[in-house]
């Protein structure tokens, strides 16, 4: 090995360790408990039209304990994260700052972000129900209704203690309270066709193998399986499977969120707040719909046609703060009937 | 993290400069348990300059124990050692084995199987120049006559070879004191005579004191100027071979050296009566029950009517020898004796006995510890 | 009486201290979180979770443990005390499901076992039957599943140091048996089993913890295992507290139990030179009889690797006939490639003054700091990470007031993912060095001593080149395990690092993890490097210790 190209190996390895700090032109560093995948092609978009350079790091489980452990020194200026009540507990442990944008409130309806903008919602998922294609009568089903016993031995769920079914769960806490919540649990689980296992789009491919018919999972699958992208046997079970919009009794269909918050110590402020006022523009807002099948917060952006042709969707009016709050007690209730037993 | 020679002031290597340096080493008191056993009870040694003792005892006695004290592999609980002038061990201090100017000869040599012999000989002499030390290390190996095999790796080594590859290296860097922990005992009779006399001659030649530690009273008496006994973790008498064979202080010392055949016998008046014969009481013996301990040498046949009349129960060809069973009144076992070949089964024949081999002691069990004569 | 203390030694002992310090710190760490919470969790877990929780826990480290010894100890006498055609490339193919991260292989299985994958549809077409309806088997997804899966992973702990231990005696042991006329498989039975025990421990004991400690195939196969319930309380209740109180629980019950499996086990380690190799005395099959040894002997490899991994790159070609190969791939490679050299590295080298400090300063210092050296391993991954948080944060803070750093250079560096996979996997490298170190005759290093040589140099010129085969393996096992880490990877990395493993999350996360098949399999071949080296060098270290010693 050449002198030049040990040098270059060893000041390779620092960079790559991140020994050695870089500063230069205009970054921002971006958290995420989204997949790498779903934000690249916005993220990719943003830093070729506004020239900033985006740092992502993917953190899964622990992401707010990172940031809090980092303290005053952390880098994390924007935190992304799914699920309303990570987003809050950023926000509780004093992790978030408030931002105050015209172009974020203007863009984001005031029930999906923080009255103080200490949180902002980008973009929403609704909680749909899989059915069988030669189940007709779905019309108005109801999230309520899953629990009917004419449903035993056919429904398909993945694990309760997912954020997904912990958020809609406690979204029905809130609405129903504990007791007729905890009947309700069991009522499904009395309904199950298999152990609460898997992900979202095992509910489809169970439904395409006839293990069972309906199954609650994401909207955005829907979108992802029957585009092809997940491959063509994905594509099958897509098109297995009809989806239906199903709705609280009295309220609509539950929606989990993703979001972001701008982090208390954040080093680059002001570009966190630009990177989130791109995120709710016209342009990332369509992104968002059309490499993710998600539905954009911002009034009259483009909904992806795949995700058109799913119905129009009846926003629950539950306070998103609400289901946050309730999630811990929502997930004990879970424990209590065994609902992943 | 570690510098990579150790800190603490490194003593000379003893007779560095000095070939025939005047050393020597004390053992003062020393005491090692093991939990509750106790290894070592308050053992005291010194060997002079040039000296050669031998430790000798039955396995577990100690005696490895006491060399790795020695040696500094291991820490005494009480007691001190000295090497030369100065207190290696002791109140405090405790010098490790690398600066203590002592070498160790081990039972399986444990030479490094990943490095040549010539590498494992010049593996002490890291503080002489390169050349120097290969110059002297090749000189050690020419010594011990395996100059033809420096570059060989020890696993293709006999076991004679390997142990003079182990002679060599621990004689490389010219220790103070050599340490041999029964360096003989994994060679086969034939070889273990001349490669014992030849390591003796090395040491002679060098004038180097050493230790050995062994539990064949053969080799003890072979090689040593001295034989320290032990048993049990205490030193129980250390003569000259000589001294230890002629005026051993306990039946565990007469038995130590070479064959015994014991006796009882009561001392009274000017005598000590036994079975095979009176012998002449030693003066401090008191009246009672004694044991004799007698070297076959000590017992005399001669013609019936001299002395004690026994019967030879059967014979058996030994070589030079004709081994003798004999029945003695007042005698339950029979008594065995090596005797030119002369006697047949059913002759009779007398026997007394010579006092010079004869060791009488008070009959006090356990009896060891009490010195008569 | 102590000895002399020298400089030196002084040094060692405060280093000692520090990485006991750093050893201990996740664990006070999770202990200072627990003790913000009060109890009020436990009753709830006492009546709904842990009497499920602690029965499904208990079965799966049962199942997956008689799993593990059976294909284990039978592969590695099979190719120690048999010879067959393809016994050399069995003996190296046993190892590959090492290079495979357990959710991949979960992953996989539900594809391949589902009523709509390729086993079960062909198996209708063969019945002639339409639906799945028809054909109901039993679901993968299900505790015996969860074991089997595992079992078939997870089986190379025990198979690798089973082996290295049946090379090594398993001449003398057949002659010897041979000699007493029993069979080879009586003596496997009768001699060879009760001999092996500590390898099998020591095996049993990695393969069990990674078994507990894993999250991904246990949830996604509906497996509700303790940590299954780590995880719910802290990600799901923002408990915190909670979650540190279960998983310190968990932890205890791990150090009690290796604890008395060592007292069971009392002072036997492993023993004894290698005097002959099994060549010599390994029976020679021919006909049917080879070839039902060699089917026997590719069931696991079959089952733990081929399948799964056949089925990613058939996915992965689908893929790259599709879309490409993803750009970032070489990038991810590389990194993975460099965490885990650099990664190894440290940990080997503190793996090694972690065994060796009995030698360096001590019987008693070197035991605690060995079972210290343990703990990393004990516990879920995530919860290591996020017991370093803390320290890490510490050491952070620290450096800044003393005016060396002005940014963070623990958290989000390379350095703290370093330490975070020195510390989890510090048991692996100990665990290699501390069998090589006891391997070699007390008189060995006592020689170098009385030759002169301190302790470290010792350690440096006599020790280490004798334990170096062992010390070499551990660090490719080390090398395989950092490479497919992932959840202390995901959580302490540094801005714009992706890994292999990272990647291959992020895709199985959002449901596509067809998408992650070319880094999986990228995994696989990175693992298979040093497995193949693995298996080159015990072979030579055998032999050659087998002329030398």
């Amino acid at each position: 090995m050449s002198y030049l190209g040990k040098t270059g190996f060893w000041a390779g390895l620092c960079l790559s360790l991140g020994l050695s700090g870089t500063a230069g032109a205009a970054e921002v560093n971006l958290y995420t408990t989204r997949e790498p995948g779903l934000i690249r092609p916005l993220l990719e978009a943003y830093a070729a039209k506004s020239g900033v350079k985006v740092n992502t790091v993917f953190v899964e489980k622990g992401l707010a304990e990172r940031v809090a452990a980092e303290g005053a020194r952390s880098a994390a200026d924007v935190v992304m994260t799914v699920d309303i009540g990570n987003l809050i507990e950023l926000v509780d442990r004093d992790l978030a700052q408030p931002v105050r944008s015209p172009v974020l409130e203007a863009a984001v309806p005031a029930p999906l972000r923080d009255a103080d903008g200490r949180w902002f919602t980008l973009s929403m998922r609704a909680r749909v129900l899989y059915a069988d294609k030669g189940l007709t009568d779905l019309k108005a089903a109801t999230y309520e209704s899953l629990a009917d016993p004419s449903w035993k031995g056919k429904i398909c769920l993945r694990s309760g203690q997912h954020p997904y079914n912990t958020a809609l769960i406690s979204a029905f806490l809130v609405r129903h309270g504990a007791e007729k919540t905890e009947a309700w649990l069991r009522g499904v689980k009395a309904n199950f066709a298999r152990k609460a296992a898997g992900g979202d789009r095992d509910v489809a491919r169970d439904i395409a193998a006839d293990l069972c018919e309906v199954g609650l999972a994401n909207s955005y699958y829907v979108g992802l399986m029957r585009s092809g992208r997940g491959g063509p046997d994905q594509q099958k079970w897509g098109e297995a499977i009809k989806v239906v919009l199903p709705i609280f009794e009295g309220g609509g269909t539950h929606v989990n969120v993703s979001g972001a918050v701008v982090a208390k110590n954040a080093p680059n402020r002001d570009e966190a707040v630009k990177l989130l006022e791109y995120l709710v523009s016209d342009e990332a807002q369509a992104l968002y719909a059309k490499t993710d099948y998600e539905y954009p917060v911002k009034a009259g952006a483009t909904i992806d046609p795949l995700l058109a042709s799913l119905g129009t969707l009846t926003f629950d009016p539950t306070p998103l703060v609400e289901i946050a709050r309730n999630r811990k007690a929502a997930s004990l209730l879970l424990d209590k009937v065994g609902f992943d037993n | 993290m570690f510098p990579r020679r150790p800190t603490v002031k490194a003593a000379p290597r003893a007779g560095a400069d000095a070939p025939n340096a005047v050393s020597g080493l004390d053992v003062a008191k020393v005491t090692r348990r093991f939990g509750r056993t106790l290894a070592l009870d308050d053992v005291s040694l010194s060997l002079g300059p040039g000296e050669i003792l031998a430790v000798l005892g039955a396995s577990g006695c100690g005696k490895s124990t006491l060399l790795r004290l020695i040696a500094g592999l291991d820490v005494a609980d009480s007691g001190e050692i000295a090497v030369g002038d100065r207190r290696v061990a002791g109140r405090g201090c405790h010098e490790p084995p690398e600066t203590r100017g002592v070498g160790l000869m081990f039972q399986d040599y444990a030479l490094f199987p990943h490095l040549t012999v010539l590498a494992n000989v010049r593996f002490g002499l890291a503080h002489l120049p390169g050349a120097e030390a290969r110059r002297v290390a090749e000189e050690r190996l020419a010594q011990v006559g395996l100059a033809h095999r420096a570059d060989s790796y020890p696993g293709t080594l006999s076991g004679g070879e390997a142990q003079r590859v182990a002679l060599a290296r621990a004689l490389a860097p010219r220790p103070r004191v050599l340490l041999l922990d029964e360096p003989f005992s994994n060679l086969d009779a034939g070889t273990r005579e001349h490669v014992r006399a030849d390591t003796l001659a090395v040491l002679r030649r060098d004038g180097i004191g050493a230790i050995l530690v062994t539990h064949d009273s053969a080799e003890a008496i072979a090689f040593a100027d001295r034989i320290a006994l032990m048993h049990r973790g205490r030193v129980v008498q250390c003569d000259s071979p000589e001294r230890l064979y002629d005026a051993p202080r306990s039946p565990f010392a007469a038995r130590a050296l070479g064959d015994i055949i014991e006796i009882p016998g009561q001392a009274v008046d000017g005598l000590v009566t036994t079975a095979l014969g009176p012998l002449p009481r030693p003066a401090s013996m008191p009246d009672g029950a004694v044991r004799v301990c007698l070297r076959p040498e000590a017992i005399r046949l001669g013609p019936v009517g001299e002395g004690v009349t026994a019967t030879v129960l059967g014979r058996a060809f030994a070589g030079a020898h004709l081994r003798l069973d004999l029945v003695v009144a007042g005698r339950d076992a029979p008594l065995r004796l090596h005797v030119p070949p002369e006697a047949a089964p059913g002759d009779r024949v007398g026997i007394h006995l010579l006092p010079a081999r004869a060791y009488i002691f008070a009959e006090t069990p356990p009896g060891e510890r009490i010195s008569t004569i | 009486m102590r000895e002399t203390m020298s400089a030196a030694r002084g040094l060692g002992w405060v280093g000692a201290a520090a990485l006991a310090a750093l050893l201990l710190s996740p664990v006070i760490s999770l202990g200072l979180s627990a003790s913000e919470g009060g109890g009020e969790l436990w009753p709830h877990l006492a009546a709904y979770v842990l009497p499920q929780a602690i029965r499904d826990t208990a079965l799966l480290l049962a199942g997956v443990g008689l799993l593990v010894i059976g294909l284990g100890t039978g592969a590695a006498w099979l190719v120690s005390a048999f010879d067959f055609p393809g016994r050399r490339l069995l003996d190296a193919a046993l190892l590959l499901p090492l290079a495979m991260p357990t959710y991949v292989v979960a992953y996989a299985y539900l594809d391949l076992m589902h009523p709509l994958g390729p086993l079960q549809t062909g198996l209708r077409g063969l019945l002639g039957l339409a639906s799945p309806r028809d054909l109901p088997l039993p679901d993968l997804r299900s505790l015996p599943g969860c074991i089997g899966l595992l079992g078939f992973v997870l089986y190379p702990y025990v198979y690798l140091p089973t082996r290295a231990l049946f090379l090594m005696r398993a001449g003398t042991l057949l002659e010897a048996a041979r000699m007493l006329g029993a069979g080879p498989w009586r003596t496997f039975l009768r001699v060879a089993l009760p001999l092996a025990r500590p390898a099998v421990a020591l095996g049993t004991g990695l393969a069990l913890m990674e078994a507990l400690n894993d999250v991904g195939a246990a949830e996604f196969l509906g497996v509700r295992t303790l940590t299954v319930q780590v995880y719910a309380t802290w990600v799901n209740r923002s408990d915190l507290p909670g979650a540190a109180q279960i998983a310190l629980v968990m932890l205890t019950c791990v150090v009690a139990l290796v604890g008395l499996e060592r007292l069971a086990r009392g002072g036997r380690g492993y023993a004894g030179n290698a005097r002959r190799d099994a060549a010599s005395a390994r029976r020679r099959l021919n006909g049917w009889r080879a070839g039902a040894a060699l089917a026997l002997g590719a069931a696991p490899v079959a089952f733990g690797f081929l399948l799964p991994a056949g089925h990613l790159a058939f996915e992965a070609w689908r893929r790259i006939g599709g879309h490409g190969l993803p750009d970032a791939l070489a990038s991810q490679t590389l990194n993975t490639i460099l965490y885990a050299s650099v990664a190894t590295g440290v940990t080997v080298v503190i793996g090694l003054l972690v065994a060796a400090t009995p030698y360096l300063l001590g019987a008693r210092a070197g035991r605690m700091l060995i079972r210290a050296a343990g703990l990393g391993y004990a516990m879920p991954g995530t919860v290591l990470a996020v017991g370093l948080l803390g320290p890490l944060a510490l050491l952070d803070s620290g450096l800044f007031e003393v005016g060396i750093a002005t940014a963070l250079v623990g958290l989000g560096t390379g350095g703290a993912l370093v330490i975070a996979y020195a510390l989890r996997f510090l048991t692996v490298t100990v665990g290699a060095s501390e069998a090589g170190l006891a391997r070699i005759p007390r008189a060995i290093p006592d020689a170098a001593r009385v030759l002169g040589r301190s302790r470290l140099a010792t350690l440096t010129t006599i020790q280490l080149p004798l334990a170096w085969p062992a010390v070499l393996s551990g660090a490719l096992l080390a090398f395989v395990d950092i490479a497919k880490e992932l959840p202390v990877t995901l959580l302490l990395r540094p801005l714009n690092v992706e890994t292999l493993s990272t990647h291959l999350y992020g895709e199985a996360a959002r449901g596509t993890y067809e998408d992650g098949a070319a880094a999986a399999l990228l995994i696989v071949v990175i693992g298979l490097v040093p497995v193949t080296l693995l298996l080159r060098l015990d072979r030579d270290a055998v032999l050659r210790r087998g002329e030398r010693l």
